[in-house]
């Protein structure tokens, strides 16, 4: 069993001081596979992707990848096995896409070692994988919003890791790219076989992309397991608070979730408005 | 912008010509005239004249100090710059030119200390305490360290300091004039001496310096995505204000607190080559050594036959760009 997650973790406590966030939660990432937390504004989750990452020390508990505590694992080991990006990360002014690219090869150099013929290729397959070849010499902050996280995406390509983190990838863009990001991931998934977590707040599209969600609520998971058999009307309201129909995506046959609302042409009498508050 | 890296070589290299240059200029001109042929024989056939002792007692050591001190504040600043984040960020702004010079002034002044040695280290250990201070000011709060609250902290020590050597002066007036002159900083007048004891620290950090830099473009992508591609972020950190505290204590020591230099010459140097910090820095060091140089031979004219202090030259060189400065960051 041990070898089919990626990551686990063992009664994993995060919080600052006092105050918890996370508390003795135990959790399994399957290996090559799509994971999307969800769960409200605040309830953990992207703490919780953070310190899979080692970016947020637990205060009780462990993570374990590959087998090994990454406690005690150098940094450097644990950044050629896991890839993180942070959420809306920023790249200083004036440096260019292939400039950002090669920084993902940081894990794989030393003093002696500065740039060998191993790095170039990660670079360009990076690049190529997300369709940034041309796009190369541009600067990063002249890209749109849709590019630039794709830029970002290739860095974490060419740290050439098995695991990929992406808290909120597809944060402050528009649907459209929104849904470039998530095929371009999806695809990553499918052909290179990369174990991909992240951190999604639209809940139809975590249904459409992942194999496994994890819902987490009160400092723990609600429920995991596949989006088709976990996402429920009651999921959604103990989760988000939210009273809403689930239906079937017409298009990817996942679960659809149609929350209730105020509105100008309210249909459906029979549910009344004692439920739509 | 300068792109291709043999032609950044070649800026480098004329670069260090031009400071032999300037150091060459820096001998010959001011108010003694002194000629080419005089710097030789002052080498080959001491004679004891008056240009003689002028050269070898105060030009060739006050060429030396310039160019050092003016390199060792240029990379202090690029560091603090690349480290915090802050285009702002430089010794002057931050406090530790001031934490520097007060802990000298207390030496001084207080205690009658005189010895170059242990001034240097009272340096030393006033940068130092002004790093730690700015650095837990600034790291208070939840949210970590950030830049506003980091230039703050610095600003209000740089004041605090700044005001405590008031105080010290006008308790202890026979110190004045000991002082003054140096705190206006200064690179004339002061012996080779006090140069060679610091020289070893500026050397290690200008060192140092160029191998972090590769380490300073990454942790310039954010902490967290430094410490996702397996940084030890603290450590580089560390690193870097150990740096800082070595370059700019120690120029504090040989030349007093001389401000601008370590804010402007870094965007000079990021304008030239980029913001690629294996290039920035060799570059700021250059430049700021033809900088320091440059206003010092400038300070010997402006009130001939009295000198200006070197401060007060880059202050005038550097107070419009600051502002150019501030203005372009708050704009964005």
């Amino acid at each position: 069993m041990e070898e089919m997650d990626a990551i686990s973790t063992n009664s994993l406590t995060l919080g600052y001081g006092e105050a918890k966030i996370i508390e003795e939660l135990d959790l399994a990432i399957p290996k090559g596979e799509i994971t999307v937390f969800i769960g409200s504004n605040g309830c953990g989750k992207s703490t919780l992707l953070r310190s899979l990452a080692r970016l947020l020390k637990p205060q009780k508990g462990s993570i374990v990848l590959d087998g090994n505590e990454i406690a005690h694992m150098p940094t450097k080991k644990i950044a050629r096995n896991l890839a993180i990006l942070p959420q809306s990360p920023t790249a200083p002014e004036g440096l260019t896409v292939l400039q950002l690219v090669k920084q993902g090869r940081y894990p794989y150099q030393n003093w002696l070692q500065q740039w060998s013929n191993e790095d170039e290729n990660a670079v360009i397959s990076a690049l190529q994988a997300t369709g940034m070849s041309e796009l190369a010499e541009r600067k990063v902050d002249s890209l749109s919003g849709g590019q630039r996280q794709r830029a970002w995406i290739a860095m974490t390509l060419a740290q050439d890791t098995d695991i990929i983190l992406l808290d909120e990838p597809t944060t402050y863009l528009d649907m459209t790219h929104q849904i470039d990001i998530l095929d371009l991931l999806y695809d990553l998934n499918q052909t290179e076989h990369r174990t991909i977590v992240m951190v999604l707040h639209d809940l139809n599209l975590a249904c459409r992309y992942a194999d496994h969600i994890v819902a987490i609520q009160d400092k723990q998971i609600y429920k995991q397991g596949e989006p088709d058999e976990i996402i429920t009307p009651e999921l959604v309201h103990a989760v988000f608070g939210l009273r809403c129909q689930v239906t079937c995506d017409p298009i990817c046959g996942t679960p659809l979730c149609v929350p209730f609302s105020k509105g100008r042409h309210l249909k459906g009498v029979n549910h009344g408005k004692s439920l739509v508050r | 912008m300068i792109k291709s890296s043999w032609t950044k070589w070649i800026g480098l290299i004329i670069g260090v010509l031009l400071i032999i240059v300037f150091m060459w200029a820096s001998v010959i001109l001011g108010l003694t005239k002194i000629s080419t042929q005089m710097v030789f024989d002052s080498f080959y056939q001491f004679d004891g004249s008056n240009e003689h002792i002028i050269i070898q007692d105060t030009r060739i050591p006050r060429a030396l100090i310039a160019g050092a001190v003016g390199a060792s504040l240029a990379i202090a600043g690029a560091i603090m710059q690349g480290l915090t984040n802050n285009p702002l960020a430089s010794p002057s702004v931050f406090g530790v030119n001031a934490g520097a010079s007060f802990l000298v002034v207390v030496g001084i002044s207080f205690f009658g200390i005189t010895s170059l040695g242990t001034l240097k280290w009272l340096a030393f250990l006033g940068a130092l305490i002004t790093v730690v201070i700015v650095y837990v000011l600034g790291s208070l709060g939840r949210d970590g360290i950030t830049p506003i609250k980091l230039t703050l902290a610095g600003a209000a020590i740089a004041a605090l300091f700044s005001s405590l050597t008031q105080g010290v002066l006008t308790l202890n007036e026979q110190a004045l004039d000991q002082v003054l002159f140096w705190l206006a900083g200064s690179v004339q007048g002061r012996e080779l001496e006090l140069l060679t004891s610091v020289f070893p620290y500026f050397l290690t950090g200008w060192l140092c310096a160029i191998i972090i830099g590769r380490q300073m473009n990454v942790l310039s992508m954010g902490d967290d995505v430094a410490k996702g591609l397996g940084q030890r972020t603290l450590l580089v950190r560390i690193f870097g204000a150990v740096l800082v505290i070595l370059l700019a204590g120690g120029a504090v020591a040989v030349a007093g607190p001389i401000g601008f230099i370590g804010i402007v010459i870094p965007h000079i140097a990021r304008w030239l080559v980029g913001i690629d910090y294996r290039w920035i820095i060799p570059y700021s060091g250059v430049l700021g050594a033809l900088l320091l140089l440059f206003a010092d031979i400038g300070a010997r004219y402006i009130i001939m036959p009295s000198e200006v202090p070197v401060g007060v030259m880059t202050a005038f060189i550097g107070t419009p760009f600051f502002i150019y400065i501030a203005r372009r960051g708050i704009n964005e």
